[in-house]
């Protein structure tokens, strides 16, 4: 029992560790995909290839001053960034890391709290999300804040539905709603995106979509709104609206990969038979390596598509990825019922 | 099956981010520095004075779409458990889903039509 609070708390340390650190160095790798793809250098001046940039960041964000505006409202001011950063941080309990580890004859597992709803706690957590934004833009008391939010909030609950039918298609399937049954069903090379190429690409625009990503950056869009919901924010408050971005970013990376390419199977390496502590440390590996070229597809995507218009991306959400997703829930049912 | 120990663990995580949000924004409070002036304070609204109060009223569709959400999140959440328990219903369950998303596409087409997702 003590072992075990004692496991799941060093866990859960290195988890918040490991996403702060790959939230810190996305920034970094953002920047210098962005310079590489628009053929320029990116950060280098900040240590040996510009590597010390985000701590270089990170000191600046907490020397500024900060602003709380005379006409917002105080509470709720502070109360948005910690809000929006708290879920981010919240949602990788349930993301199963990797296979468990073998202690001196106990088994651990690499995965924070195995519930058996996982996913519907990845969509609870993911949707309280909106209230950080609402929240912050509502307070500041500013009209391009306002704006931002109201304009955020619209976009994320659009695009909740599309995913949350879309993972319908994925339960269907595997008939459970836990993470760790939903890979496990994706041994020896059976991974998802082959059987749900459809569903696939509706989660992962709803991905985009939820994360406030370009093309979907109408929240924070520059040339209308100065920056959205964060326009009023400085210092560290400002600092922890961006790392969430990044935050959320790495786990829905990570979940993409658990939903639909096999977490941290990958075809070949469970036939191998290789000791359990091996196999484990191989199977974080691979989830790792798939996260990580997920995140780089957000940044591919995110510097290489124009930004939407407000009614196209309304009308993507409800016209074409509602209808889309409940033909593919109806395909993939006739697909269990009567060719399986 | 999960026991309530796991959900301990997420009460865990919990703490730990909580803790660090809390740091973090104490932190910055006393580090940064503090010269307040008036002009600063104001919200920034492209260097002019500001005009007014930002609450305003803003366009009925987002509204609109936020009533819509609610029902059709609703829709969705049915489906869940049926989906989770599909392998048991058979041809029986598969057709009861038909008959629903049939209702819910009825009531979708019906927005639809009416105008309700037009944005132009």
């Amino acid at each position: 029992m003590i072992t075990a609070i004692l496991f799941k708390t060093i866990l859960v340390a290195i988890i918040f560790l490991v996403s702060l650190g790959i939230a810190a160095y996305s920034t970094y790798a953002e920047r210098k995909v962005a310079a590489f793809m628009q053929d320029r250098v990116g950060p280098d001046r900040a240590g040996p290839f510009g590597l010390l940039q985000p701590i270089a960041d990170g000191v600046k964000m907490f020397t500024k001053e900060e602003i709380i505006p005379n006409a917002s409202d105080r509470i709720l001011f502070i109360l948005g960034p910690c809000v929006f950063m708290l879920t981010a941080l919240m949602m990788s309990a349930v993301v199963p890391w990797g296979k468990s580890f073998d202690i001196g004859g106990v088994e651990f597992t690499m995965q924070v709290a195995d519930i058996n709803i996982g996913i519907l706690y990845i969509m609870a957590i993911a949707s309280i999300g909106v209230y950080g934004i609402m929240i912050g833009g509502w307070a500041s008391n500013n009209k391009y804040s306002l704006l931002g939010a109201i304009r955020a909030s619209s976009q994320m609950i659009s695009y909740e539905l599309a995913m949350g039918m879309s993972i319908v298609a994925i339960i269907l399937m595997t008939g459970s709603l836990s993470l760790r049954e939903i890979v496990d069903g994706q041994m020896h090379g059976k991974w998802n995106v082959f059987y749900q190429p459809l569903g696939f690409i509706i989660f992962l625009v709803c991905a985009f979509a939820e994360a406030n990503r370009a093309p979907f950056d109408l929240a924070e869009c520059e040339t209308e709104l100065i920056g959205g919901y964060h326009t009023e924010f400085s210092s560290m408050k400002l600092g922890l609206y961006l790392f969430a971005e990044y935050v959320s970013m790495f786990i829905s990376s990570a979940v993409i990969s658990c939903l639909y390419f096999g977490g941290y199977h990958f075809p070949g390496i469970d036939s191998l038979d290789l000791p359990q502590n091996l196999a484990a440390i191989i199977s974080v590996a691979v989830l790792f390596a798939k996260t990580l070229f997920f995140i780089f597809f957000f940044m591919w995507i995110r510097w290489t598509v124009p930004r939407f218009r407000y009614d196209q991306l309304m009308k993507l959400g409800w016209q074409i990825f509602i209808p889309l997703s409940i033909i593919n829930i109806l395909a993939t049912g006739a697909w269990m019922t009567f060719v399986k | 099956m999960s026991n309530p120990i796991d959900y301990a663990a997420i009460f865990i995580q919990f703490l730990v981010a909580a803790g660090f949000i809390v740091t973090t924004m104490l932190a910055t409070h006393w580090i940064g520095p503090k010269r307040k002036s008036e002009k600063k304070l104001d919200n920034f609204e492209c260097g002019i004075d500001s005009q007014g109060n930002a609450r305003l009223p803003f366009s009925i569709k987002y509204f609109l779409t936020a009533i819509l959400f609610v029902m059709f999140d609703v829709e969705v959440i049915f489906m869940y458990p049926w989906a989770v328990n599909f392998k048991q219903l058979g041809t029986f369950g598969f057709i009861e889903m038909l008959l629903f998303t049939g209702t819910l596409l009825l009531g979708f087409f019906y927005i639809i039509k009416k105008g309700a997702l037009k944005w132009e």
